[in-house]
């Protein structure tokens, strides 16, 4: 009996010095597998620097998957550009920890969990405004600052101090997409398609339809569920509607089908899209299609020749960083965001003299970074950068490329 | 009537091809169950594999080699299932049985998950198939067309094959009486392996018209479509071919028009998609309540 | 308690209050934002559904699907109940909508409510689909729970659930205080007492005389009801009762999460429990606490690593990439499903008696059947 209770006793010790005792779980530095990316990242461990951790939150799999990887890639560059920062006179190596959130607001928690056992100093991420609303909680219990690149949905800043963001909100894009239709398109009435659940789909048709009913237009909305992959019915919807214009700010994935369906259905209407579509899946599905899309973003390709040449270079030297920017070396507006977004966070650190995520937090407020896509500053309400403007392009169905059309400012 | 029906035909259209598609898929579940009592959820990941297989191999090889390739893979993928999952537990309780096969559902999705990096894969398109047609005044594509026919064919092929060989009248003693045509000396596993193999053709068959359709699959593609598939077979009587056909054109064309609910009916919002799968359970539990055979099922004392 | 000695008793109790002291022990010495807690807390939840799940797949034999949908109503109702008026009234979660929920409640209010919403529907449902056996009664409820995923997720209800949107800003396991003070109670130890409150009435339920007429119904229902026993009335109560503890589930899912929303509560996440249940063995609810931990500490922890590249102290970028933990988990689960289909526990219980026994080797190693005391 006693050796029993002994025995329970010691198990019970042991199982709790082996919890307390154990080393925060495997979270890796990211090993960009290109050769020379590979032997920089070995080289590091090699010095004797101290270490600064920087969380990157994005999607590798899900609906945003190939967004989430391509604005990945930018920091990763970035990283690679730039291993080292100089804080107070000390050289700290940058060690990126990755990890996935599915595209799932569900997932969240548990990713963000990670990133903060791991011990992270600053987040980047995520791609996709509904999982970043959805983890913010957890940073914000774990008091470490979080650094939005693309959520454009107002939600994922308003009413907190920890999360920060470096690109245009939906109200603006808004209002950008709506005078776009209403002005130079010419057109009184839009079909609004947004995913259920979704917070940046729904809440940029939200905007829109604000915008676009001020200036005097009407909107036809629909919504589709999850998993959905018929979008006939919508696309019939809009026809018979008599809609002008099809807005549908939806996920990479659900554009592919959107794409194709609208061809073989002959919407016969321009679609619409936010930053979402500037992508190159956009672009491998509308080429050779009688499709004609516009979107909205942050960054034009071309509008920093050093910077993309650079980022091609290095894109190229890997097939695996080539199949993640999507299987060419388009130079995505997310991934020139996500580079900007690492240097921002250095700036930070520096400007904090520390390493210490409380310290950083309270520094994001003043920092500014002139970055490829633009100066970046923050307003002093939300954490939000300061931008008005807003690019704009057209999917051009022959070379399967982007046409730059000229860029909004308002404001 | 005929002036409604032209102004929506293009709904009716995508419904009547999304639900050959599905009666395809229903096919499998409603053979399988009426033989093993299963319900085998798996199925509807079957059909995605298939979808990934014409995916990469057409990436190398040219489509007239591909698509017989596809169906003998996804056959021998159903088989493997088969032999690998669910003859094991032969004896074992019914519950255990079904655990597998949302075992295997599960492995076939995080399969999928990790080889295609978690991103939607672009089906390729098939020369005739997906060609546009124009049909009294909408425009769709050919495989619209084709769906429904071929949907048919291949039931009446399968009704035969049922009804006049063999091996179909075992199916039918071991559907029946599972333990008295064992004793009769049917091969019990070689019955199962054919039904298995039937119903992953059908799905490989089945995957290639719905992505044609919907060109773009992803790791859970299978699950919606799968559980739908299920239901159709329920609703139609499971065990019978042609309720699990006509159940699924049911199924599909009630969908679809509820997706077009605000155009077709003029009652506005865009709330009642959010029903359009829902609808299709709602449909299955009442029929479930009101008739629990499904609309062509046999009677049966013990469902149990 | 039969046969059982009473030392049995207290050296189980005695068991269950040290892992208790351990947890908080634990929370005072370590980080709080260690892993172990994230395992710890969702492992807590976990076992409290997949113990509801069991008590009507393994002990009263009704084979249902629908545990997700009742986590769905539970944890909206707790969000619904708990979010304070204040931020109700401002645009701050209801952005698209007015809210329509003039009053907000404490967290244990929300939590009985949110058991009592689900348990209330389960009323409902229950009614015509426990009539179904088997997996006619399996695939009715998968359905009900997509049906009732649907309608929280009506914008026409948007006013209430906020439509699809997320909800939150409610009172989340950092709003808990010690009672009278303003103290904050330690987070992974409230949501071990709640479970294991929620637990301890369930297996109180499970040795009580309706226990024993629910295991009569699932050996044999034609033999129960020629000794008297109410099917229906039997059926139904199971029903609820495991409906109301999968709401409280729900709830306690949504304090851990800080946010909500209808479309992860998918068909998907009751096959998850059904697994975990199966795992720790049908009919045991020791075995379901203990797969339970298993499951979120492999899925949330041991295995992250093959998801970011180094496992076991091997790095390899191409081979540990984003997805490969959850193919080698699915690979384990295979495994256990094909090889040892009864489960960790089968439909035994951890039984100290047993434990005894076995470590005196006087005797064979015999676990007491049922009515044991889960640790």
């Amino acid at each position: 009996m006693k050796k029993l209770v002994a025995i329970l006793l010691a198990l019970v010790l042991v199982v709790s010095f082996a919890a307390c005792a154990a080393p925060a779980p495997a979270a890796t530095e990211t090993e960009p597998a290109a050769d020379s990316a590979a032997a920089a990242a070995t080289e590091a461990p090699a010095s004797s620097n101290p270490v600064v951790k920087i969380g990157i939150y994005e999607p590798a799999s899900g609906d945003n998957g190939a967004g989430g990887k391509q604005e990945t890639l930018g920091v990763e560059y970035a990283n690679f550009v730039s291993p080292t920062v100089d804080i107070n006179g000390t050289t700290y190596d940058v060690q990126l920890v990755k990890v996935d959130n599915e595209s799932s607001n569900d997932k969240a928690a548990s990713a963000a969990s990670t990133l903060v056992s791991a011990g992270v100093s600053v987040v980047l991420g995520s791609y996709g405004s509904g999982v970043s609303i959805a983890a913010s909680p957890t940073f914000e219990a774990a008091g470490i600052p979080c650094i939005g690149i693309t959520c454009t949905n107002p939600q994922v800043t308003e009413g907190n101090t920890h999360y920060f963001r470096i690109c245009f909100l939906d109200p603006f894009q808004g209002t950008v997409l709506a005078n776009y239709a209403f002005t130079t398109l010419g057109v009184t009435k839009a079909y609004c398609l947004s995913k259920l659940g979704d917070d940046y789909s729904g809440g940029l048709v939200n905007y829109f339809v604000k915008a676009f009913e001020a200036l005097g237009g009407t909107c036809v909305q629909d919504t589709f569920p999850d998993g959905n992959s018929d979008f006939t019915s919508y696309i019939n919807n809009a026809k018979n509607s008599e809609c002008k214009v099809f807005f549908s700010p939806v996920s990479t994935e659900a554009a592919q089908l959107i794409i194709d369906q609208a061809e073989s259905q002959t919407l016969g209407m321009p679609i619409l899209a936010g930053d979402t579509w500037d992508s190159n899946v956009i672009l491998q599905a509308a080429k050779g299609k009688s499709v004609d899309v516009t979107v909205t973003t942050f960054y034009p390709e071309g509008a920093n020749a050093e910077f993309d040449s650079g980022f091609k270079t290095w894109v190229n030297s890997d097939a695996t960083l080539l199949a993640n920017n999507g299987g060419d070396d388009t130079v995505a507006a997310v991934t020139a965001m996500g580079y900007d977004a690492y240097f921002f966070a250095l700036e930070a650190m520096k400007k904090a003299a520390s390493v210490e995520p409380a310290a950083i937090m309270a520094a994001l407020w003043g920092t500014t970074y002139e970055g490829v896509s633009g100066p970046i500053a923050l307003d002093q309400v939300n954490g939000d950068a300061i931008r008005n403007t807003a690019y704009v392009k057209h999917a051009n169905t022959e070379t399967g490329a982007w046409d730059a059309l000229p860029a909004v400012t308002i404001g | 009537m005929l002036d409604f029906l032209h102004a929506n035909l293009s709904y009716i259209l995508s419904g009547i091809s999304v639900g050959g598609q599905y009666a395809l898929i229903a096919i499998g579940y409603t053979m399988v169950y009426g033989i093993l009592r299963l319900i085998n959820f798996a199925h509807g990941d079957v059909f995605m594999c298939a979808g990934l297989m014409m995916v990469y191999l057409s990436a190398t090889l040219p489509v007239t080699v591909t698509i017989p390739l596809v169906l003998v893979m996804t056959v021998v993928l159903g088989f493997l299932i088969e032999r690998a999952a669910y003859k094991p537990l032969r004896t074992a309780p019914r519950m255990s049985v079904m655990i597998s096969a949302i075992g295997i559902s599960y492995l076939l999705q995080n399969a999928a998950l990790y080889f295609t990096g978690g991103l939607a894969k672009v089906y390729p398109s098939i020369p005739w198939l997906s060609q546009t047609v124009t049909i009294w005044g909408s425009t769709t594509k050919m495989v619209t067309v084709v769906t429904p026919v071929l949907t048919l064919v291949l039931v009446i092929l399968l009704s035969l094959l049922i009804k006049y060989t063999k091996v179909g009248m075992a199916m039918r003693a071991v559907s029946k009486d599972f333990e008295t045509s064992r004793l009769m000396g049917i091969q019990i596993n070689t019955v199962i392996s054919v039904t298995f193999v039937i119903g992953s053709f059908l799905a490989a068959v089945g995957s290639m018209l719905y992505f044609t359709n919907y060109a773009s699959v992803t790791p859970v593609s299978g699950s919606m479509p799968g559980l739908k598939c299920f239901v159709a077979a329920v609703f139609g009587g499971i065990g019978s071919i042609p309720g699990a056909v006509i159940g699924a054109f049911i199924i599909g064309i009630a969908e679809n028009i509820i997706k077009g609910g605000s155009s077709i009916f003029g009652f506005g919002g865009s709330g009642w998609t959010t029903f359009s799968d829902a609808f299709t359970f709602a449909l299955l539990i009442i029929i479930l309540v009101v008739k629990p055979t499904g609309l062509f099922g046999e009677k049966s004392t013990d469902k149990a | 308690m039969k046969k059982k000695s009473k030392l049995e008793l207290w050296i189980a109790f005695g068991a269950i209050a040290l892992i208790y002291i351990a947890v908080a022990v634990l929370e005072q010495t370590v980080d709080a934002n260690h892993i172990i807690f994230t395992v710890l807390k969702k492992g807590a939840i976990y076992s409290l559904v997949a113990v509801s799940m069991n008590l009507l797949n393994g002990f009263t034999g009704l084979f249902s699907l629908g545990q997700a949908g009742f986590m769905l109503i539970g944890a909206y109702t707790y969000s619904i109940f708990t979010m304070p008026v204040e931020v109700k009234m401002t645009e701050q979660v209801y952005k698209y909508y007015a809210s329509a929920i003039h009053f907000d409640t404490g967290i244990f209010i929300g939590l009985v409510c949110a058991g009592l919403a689900a348990a209330l529907f389960a009323a409902l449902i229950g009614l015509p689909v426990l009539r179904l056996k088997s997996d006619y009664l399996a695939i009715a409820t998968i359905g009900f729970a997509e049906i009732i995923r649907a309608i929280f997720q009506w914008d026409v209800l948007g006013p209430v659930t906020n439509g699809a949107n997320v909800m939150r800003e409610y009172l989340d396991l950092t709003d808990v205080k010690i009672p009278f003070t303003d103290i904050p109670f330690p987070p992974t130890l409230y949501v071990f007492l709640a479970a294991g409150v929620c637990i301890a009435l369930i297996v109180l339920l499970i040795n009580s005389s309706y226990g024993r007429a629910f295991k009569a119904i699932r050996d044999d229902e034609i033999a129960a009801e020629a000794m008297g026993i109410n099917l229906f009335k039997h059926k139904e109560m199971s029903f609820i009762i495991s409906s109301f503890f999968a709401g409280v589930s729900g709830a306690l899912l949504a304090m851990y999460q800080y946010t909500v929303q209808a479309a992860q509560f998918k068909s998907a996440m009751t096959y998850e429990i059904l697994l975990i249940v199966v795992i720790g063995g049908i009919g045991s609810v020791s075995g379901s606490c203990i797969a339970s931990f298993l499951y979120i500490a492999a899925s949330e922890w041991w295995l992250r690593g093959l998801d970011m590249g180094k496992f076991l102290g091997i790095e390899s970028a191409s081979l540990f990439r984003s997805g490969f933990r959850r193919f080698v988990f699915s690979i384990i689960i295979m495994l256990i499903v094909l090889f040892f289909s009864k489960g960790l526990m089968g439909d035994k219980e951890i039984s100290f008696g047993g434990l005894i026994r076995r470590f005196n080797r006087n005797k064979p190693a015999k676990t007491a059947k049922g009515g044991g005391i889960d640790a």
